[in-house]
C-alpha cells in the first residue's frame, strides 16, 4: 500500500500537507526543514521545485522559489538532498513543480529517481489530462507514484468525476481559482467544498490555497480530509532566525 | 511532421511536435471556452461584417504593396513592402486587437487584460479597448516601463492602467506571467488579449488567423501589380511571431514560396545575449505551449536580449518551432549593429523609417542570394517612431 493510502486509512480527518520549497530558505536546509514538518505534526510534506515561471503560484512562492534558485537548487542537487530522505522522514512526500525543467532532467528519469529516494507523487499543475493520458501517466504509474490533479470551483462535476478517476493519492482542491496565497471570501470556499464532500468522490480532498490559520486549517477540514498550507509557512520561513523553532512555532498555532 | 497542413494545427493544438495547451486547472474553464467558441464566432457573418469594417475605416486597410525601387535594384531582384506600419497605432498588433476585443464583446467579457513588451502591443490593446469602452489592464515589465516611457504615456491617455510586473526578471516573459496570474484570480469577467502566437491552444491559432490579413491582401496585391499571385520569398522578423505569421499564412502550404524569418542576434548568436530562439531554444514549455525555449541546462527560462524591445522573448511560436523543425522555414538571424544599420540604411534609401524589429528583416536581405527573377515580400511590420530614442542614442544622430 503506497504511504498517501496508508496514512488516509490511518487518517482522514484533519490531514495537514505543509508547503515548502526545496533549497529554501538555505540550499541545504531542505532536508531540516522536511525533518521538523514531520516531528511538529504535518503529516504530507509538498516540497516545491523552484522555476523560473511558476505560474500557478504567488508572489510569495515565486519569491522563495528565486532565492533557491540563487543558492544553486536544480534537480539534480534535490536528488542528491533526497537521496538518504528515508532514514529519517516516514510521512508521505510530494514532489510540486512546473513541466519544463522536469522535461529537461528527462520525465522518465525524473519518475525513476523520484522513486528510488522515496518520493510518494507528483504534482504538476501544468501537466494536462490529455498528455497525462496519452504520455506521462504510464510513466509515473511505471514507477508506483501516485499523481495529484488539481480541481477549481469552476470544475465541471463531469470533470470533476474524469480528474478523480486519473488522480492517486488524493485531490487537490483550489479552494478558488485563485494562485497561491490570495484571500477569498470563505463561505465560498464552504459551498464548493460542500458540492465536493456531496460527489462522493473516490480519492480524498485536501484544500489548497488560502489556508493560513488554526481557523482556516479547522473550517477547509470541516468539509474535506484535511488542507495544504504554502504561502503563510514560507512567509514564516522567511522572518526566521531559527528554523527548527520557526516550524514547531507555525504547526503549533495551527495544530 | 505529423499535420497535413503548416496552416492550422490538431484538435489539441499541435503544429507538429509544438503547440497543445499546458495550463493549469484555474485556466481550464476559460482556455476551453476559448477553444470551443472561436471558429464560431469569428465564423459569424455579423463578426466579419464588424471586424472587416473595422479593419478598413479604423485601422486603415489594406495596407499598401509598395515596390521599392532601389532597394529592389540594390539587391537585384524585385522587392516588395508590405506596409503594416501604415496601420493605425503604427504596427501589425491592431490587427489583432480588433479581432480579439471583438471576440471578447460576444464572450461576454467585461474586463480585457494584455502584457506587453515594448508598449506597441499594449497600445494597440488600450486602442481597441478605448475604441469599445471596456476596461483595460495591462500588464509591462518593471525594466520595460522605464524604458518605454512614451508608450505608458499613450496607454495612460487611452485610458489603461499600465501595471507594473515586479517578479522574475521584469520584463515581457514576466508581464505575461502577470497576466495570467491575473486571469486566474478574474476567472468569469475577463478576456486575456494575448499579443503574439504564443500562448495556450487556441491561441497561436486563434492569433495567426487574425493576422493572416496580411497575407490575404499580399496575394492580391501582387497578382494585381505582377501579375503572380505567389512570391518567391516571404521575409519577416520573429519575436514570437505574430507578423511573421500573418505575413506567412496563406502562402505556409504553397512550397514553392520560401518562407524567411529573422531572428534577433543581439550581439550574436553566441554571445550569450541573444534572442536568437530557434537557434539557443530546445524544446520546452512556456505561457502553456511546448515550442522552442531558451533555457538553462536544469530547465530555467533564460532572459534574452535584443536591442529590439519587440523581439526580446525566450520563446517563438509552436507554428514557428513547427517550421523550423520540419524544415518548411529558412530561419535566419541579425545582431544588434546590422538591424541598427539596415534601419538607417531603409530610411535613407526609400524614405521609410521601420521600426527596429522590423529592421532585422532588411538586414538579411543582402545574405539571401537573390536572383533578377526573385519576388520578394518583406513585411513592414512597424514604424520606427517609438524607437527614436533608441536611434538617436545608437546612431548618433543628435550632436
Amino acid at each position: 500500500m503506497s504511504r498517501l493510502k496508508e496514512l488516509f486509512a490511518r487518517k482522514n480527518k484533519r490531514v495537514l500537507n505543509v508547503y515548502c520549497t526545496a533549497g529554501f530558505p538555505e540550499l541545504n536546509s531542505t532536508i531540516s526543514v522536511m525533518q521538523a514538518l514531520e516531528a511538529n505534526g504535518a503529516n504530507i510534506i509538498e516540497l516545491g521545485m523552484p522555476y523560473s515561471d511558476p505560474l500557478a503560484d504567488g508572489p510569495v512562492i515565486q519569491a522563495s522559489g528565486n532565492i533557491a534558485l540563487a543558492n544553486g537548487m536544480t534537480i539534480k542537487v534535490l536528488f542528491e538532498q533526497l537521496h538518504d530522505l528515508r532514514k529519517t522522514v516516514s510521512v508521505p512526500v510530494i514532489l510540486m513543480g512546473y513541466m519544463n525543467p522536469v522535461l529537461q532532467y528527462g520525465f522518465e528519469n525524473f519518475c525513476r529517481e523520484a522513486a528510488a529516494v522515496g518520493v510518494d507523487g507528483l504534482i504538476l499543475p501544468d501537466l494536462p489530462e490529455h498528455e497525462y493520458e496519452t504520455e506521462f501517466g504510464a510513466i509515473i504509474k511505471k514507477y508506483g507514484l501516485d499523481f495529484i490533479f488539481l480541481v477549481t470551483p469552476e470544475t465541471s462535476d463531469e470533470r470533476l468525476r474524469k480528474l478523480d478517476t486519473l488522480s492517486t493519492g488524493f485531490l487537490y482542491a483550489v479552494s478558488s481559482s485563485a494562485t497561491t496565497g490570495s484571500d477569498k471570501d470563505f463561505n465560498a470556499v464552504e459551498k464548493y467544498l460542500l458540492r465536493l464532500q456531496e460527489m462522493n468522490l473516490s480519492n480524498p480532498v485536501l484544500v489548497g490555497f488560502g489556508i493560513k490559520d488554526r481557523e482556516t486549517f479547522e473550517s477547509a477540514s470541516k468539509y474535506s480530509n484535511g488542507a495544504i498550507i504554502g504561502t503563510a509557512f514560507i512567509k514564516a520561513l522567511e522572518q526566521s532566525k531559527d528554523l527548527a523553532l520557526s516550524v514547531k512555532q507555525f504547526l503549533g498555532d495551527i495544530l | 511532421m505529423k499535420t497535413e497542413t503548416y496552416q492550422s494545427p490538431d484538435q489539441q493544438g499541435y503544429y507538429g511536435d509544438f503547440g497543445g495547451a499546458y495550463i493549469p486547472e484555474m485556466l481550464h474553464r476559460n482556455v476551453a471556452e476559448l477553444k470551443a467558441k472561436y471558429l464560431e464566432i469569428m465564423h459569424e457573418n455579423s463578426f466579419q461584417e464588424e471586424f472587416q469594417q473595422l479593419l478598413k475605416d479604423y485601422v486603415g486597410r489594406p495596407t499598401p504593396l509598395f515596390f521599392a525601387e532601389r532597394l529592389s535594384k540594390e539587391f537585384g531582384a524585385s522587392i516588395y513592402l508590405k506596409r503594416e506600419d501604415l496601420c493605425h497605432t503604427g504596427a501589425h498588433k491592431i490587427n489583432n486587437t480588433i479581432g480579439q476585443i471583438l471576440l471578447a464583446i460576444r464572450l461576454g467579457k467585461k474586463r480585457i487584460i494584455a502584457e506587453t513588451g515594448a508598449g506597441q502591443h499594449g497600445v494597440a490593446t488600450a486602442t481597441v479597448c478605448a475604441l469599445k469602452g471596456m476596461e483595460c489592464i495591462v500588464y509591462m515589465g518593471e525594466k520595460d516601463i522605464e524604458r518605454q516611457a512614451p508608450n505608458v504615456a499613450r496607454m495612460r491617455m487611452l485610458g489603461a492602467k499600465v501595471i507594473p510586473a515586479i517578479s522574475g526578471s521584469k520584463t515581457l516573459k514576466d508581464a505575461t506571467n502577470e497576466a495570467i496570474r491575473d486571469w486566474i484570480n478574474n476567472p468569469n469577467d475577463t478576456h486575456y488579449i494575448i499579443g503574439s502566437v504564443v500562448g495556450p491552444h487556441p491561441y497561436p491559432d486563434m492569433v495567426a488567423r487574425f493576422q493572416s490579413v496580411i497575407s490575404k491582401e499580399i496575394r492580391w496585391q501582387l497578382k494585381d501589380k505582377t501579375g503572380f499571385e505567389l512570391p518567391t520569398h516571404v521575409v519577416a522578423c520573429v519575436g514570437g511571431g505574430s507578423n511573421a505569421a500573418g505575413a506567412f499564412y496563406h502562402f505556409l502550404d504553397e512550397l514553392s514560396v520560401q518562407l524567411v524569418a529573422v531572428e534577433a542576434a543581439g550581439h550574436g548568436v553566441y554571445s550569450g545575449m541573444s534572442a536568437a530562439t530557434t537557434q539557443l531554444g530546445k524544446p520546452g514549455i512556456l505561457h502553456g505551449s511546448k515550442s522552442l525555449l531558451m533555457q538553462t541546462e536544469d530547465g530555467q527560462v533564460v532572459e534574452p536580449h535584443s536591442i529590439s524591445a519587440g523581439l526580446d522573448y525566450p520563446g517563438v511560436g509552436p507554428l514557428h518551432a513547427n517550421l523550423f523543425t520540419s524544415g518548411r522555414g529558412v530561419f535566419l538571424s541579425a545582431t544588434d549593429e546590422e538591424a541598427l544599420q539596415a534601419a538607417l540604411h531603409v530610411s535613407k534609401t526609400e524614405g521609410i523609417i521601420p521600426a527596429l524589429e522590423t529592421a532585422h528583416a532588411f538586414a538579411v536581405l543582402g545574405r539571401m542570394n537573390l536572383k533578377p527573377t526573385d519576388r520578394v515580400v518583406l513585411c513592414l511590420s512597424g514604424r520606427g517612431d517609438k524607437d527614436l530614442a533608441t536611434y538617436i542614442k545608437e546612431l548618433k544622430l543628435v550632436d
